[in-house]
């Protein structure tokens, strides 16, 4: 139920962002998705992408400074209300959010939210006992 | 090993009676050659022969930096320019550059005196040494290659630059020993992790690192990362060049003066007031055999202390306290002094924290600010926000502990600090008063 995230540290400077895009185009890497976190001097681009290995040793080779994680992708239904339940199911267990954000690409009809979760194994066990949909790293890259 | 076991481990009457004639002899000669030094005995109302004892010496002026710069370049020098067979410069870091020069004499003295030097960092005969000090106008890599052959050693003249290079020649050559400053071995410790060699693979025993201000916990990261002893050398191109102290690896507890050749004093900075033993102030050297460029109590900006204590190595020579900054990089930031050198060891001492860092201060609104600019690394990158935060809040706040004063502290990319082959510009003043 892996799904492997590359962060990246980048400094509030112009161009470092089209920087990394610009790479992962030569590579010829397609990103999955993708969420921006900043503060005034720095941010931490996260990204979902389809060669995970070729994509952290490319920037690496570029002299960014990259990290891997795991995350928790989620199946989610596409009306109002359908973020609420997860999240509602996820505090009642008492499991912490540390922070996420949407896929891009449906599954079916389902929305689908990427979760990075401390205790990621915990939270994937009790989704599935609530028969929410936790969708795994391989299928997920290929959505 | 002892290099020189005679004047190395000479006892104290017998070096200070060495001291004392030697002394002599050059004022004799500075006066006689030198108008500079002349024109500054007669100010002062004394002459060579009112110097009787070694606490005599407190009598004469000092020299100073300025004096060199007033004099550029070759009117300080007290022989004749067909003796002078090798000119050097300083690299001028803090201004613009003074020149020095060597008799034949002044060469071999040099020599042997980096021969003991190195023999003091470990290194012997069989050794191969791997020489990275830039080679040209700076001391650095002529003085260690001239002692490495005095020393008997196998030099490899690679000088600065060419970083890939080098870690090729590393790898190849598998030299024994490096001679290199503290900022360029760690940056060929990252190109050559970055190429795939591991110091481990490597058969490094000592190194011998100087030029510029390091600290314990920089010694540390470097032992730890190139795999081996790492001694400090300490010289100035005014006195010498490298090889005017060496710290012994017995016990690198502080860097051995060659007291036969250099006398040292320690001062107040501002009252000029001789201090004892102990004392941290200002080095000041007087050259004892220099023949070319001889200097009197030459005032070296560099603060430290002297340290009489036996020394396990068996020298009988005093040692210097590592210098904790020079009084000219000393920055003064809102009142309150700090040395580049002490927001290292703030650096050093937080885990994780990459030791590529630069001061930058600005003056807004009348205020100064300081900005520490950090290299985040594979350390101490974490995937939170939060977590990169935190690491920046614990760098402000050990150094507002440690050194009172409030710094912003800026995560930057890996390389975004430039790196230097000579000594690491740690602090960019913006300052314009």
């Amino acid at each position: 139920m892996q799904v492997e995230q590359i962060s990246v540290f980048l400094e509030n400077k112009s161009g470092r962002l089209s920087e990394v895009t610009a790479i992962l185009n030569e590579s010829n890497v397609n990103i999955r998705a993708l969420a921006l976190a900043d503060t005034s001097d720095f941010g931490v681009l996260r990204l979902i992408v389809d060669d995970t290995q070729k994509t952290i040793s490319t920037l690496k080779n570029n002299g960014f400074t990259v990290g891997k994680t795991h995350v928790v992708a989620v199946e989610v239904a596409d009306r109002p209300g359908g973020l609420h339940e997860i999240l509602t199911m996820l505090h009642e267990a008492e499991i912490n959010v540390e922070y996420m954000y949407a896929f891009v690409r449906t599954s079916g009809d389902n929305a689908v939210m990427i979760f990075r979760i401390e205790e990621d194994q915990k939270a994937v066990d009790l989704l599935q006992s609530k028969g929410v949909n936790v969708i795994d790293g391989e299928r997920l890259y290929s959505l | 090993m002892i290099h020189d076991i005679e004047y190395e481990t000479m006892p104290r009457e017998a070096l200070e009676s060495i001291q004392l004639r030697r002394l002599q002899t050059t004022l004799e000669r500075v006066y006689a050659s030198v108008p500079f030094y002349r024109k500054k005995f007669k100010e002062a109302g004394i002459v060579p022969a009112d110097i009787q004892t070694l606490e005599d010496l407190s009598k004469i002026p000092f020299t100073t930096k300025q004096d060199l710069r007033d004099n550029y370049p070759f009117n300080m020098f007290a022989v004749p320019m067909d003796n002078v067979v090798r000119i050097h410069a300083s690299s001028g870091t803090t201004g613009q550059p003074t020149v020095v020069g060597y008799t034949a004499r002044d060469v071999q003295t040099w020599s042997k005196l980096m021969a003991r030097s190195l023999a003091a960092g470990g290194a012997g005969r069989g050794d191969i040494i791997h020489n990275a000090y830039g080679y040209g106008l700076f001391t650095g890599g002529l003085g260690v290659h001239y002692g490495a052959e005095c020393l008997g050693a196998s030099v490899i003249p690679v000088s600065g630059g060419n970083t890939k290079r080098q870690v090729v020649i590393m790898r190849d050559f598998k030299p024994t020993i490096i001679t290199a400053t503290p900022s360029y071995a760690l940056h060929l410790a990252e190109v050559a992790e970055e190429m795939g060699v591991s110091f481990e693979s490597l058969n490094f025993k000592f190194g011998v690192f100087g030029a510029e201000p390091w600290s314990e916990q920089m010694r540390q990261e470097i032992e730890r990362k190139l795999n081996l002893v790492a001694v400090d050398i300490y010289g100035l191109s005014e006195v010498m060049g490298p090889g005017v102290a060496i710290e012994c690896h017995e016990a690198k507890k502080g860097l051995h003066v060659f007291e036969d050749h250099f006398i040292p004093e320690i001062v107040d900075p501002k009252t000029l007031e001789p201090l004892p033993y102990g004392s941290a102030g200002e080095l000041v050297f007087t050259s004892l055999t220099k023949e070319a460029f001889p200097v009197i109590r030459y005032r070296t900006r560099d603060i430290t202390s002297l340290n009489t204590e036996p020394c396990v190595c068996g020298r009988t020579l005093v040692r210097m306290n590592r210098v904790t900054g020079r009084s000219d990089d000393m920055l003064i930031i809102r009142g309150v002094n700090v040395f580049p050198s002490q927001i290292e060891s703030v650096l050093m001492d937080i885990e994780d924290v990459e030791p590529h860092y630069q001061l930058v201060v600005d003056r807004e609104d009348n205020l100064d600010v300081l900005t520490v600019n950090v290299e985040v690394g594979e350390r101490g990158f974490t995937d939170e926000v939060k977590g990169l935060q935190r690491m920046e809040r614990r760098i402000t706040k050990n150094i507002k502990e440690l050194l009172g004063v409030s710094a912003q502290v800026k995560l930057v990319e890996p390389k975004a600090i430039e790196r230097s082959q000579g000594k690491a510009v740690r602090v960019v003043d913006n300052r314009r008063i």
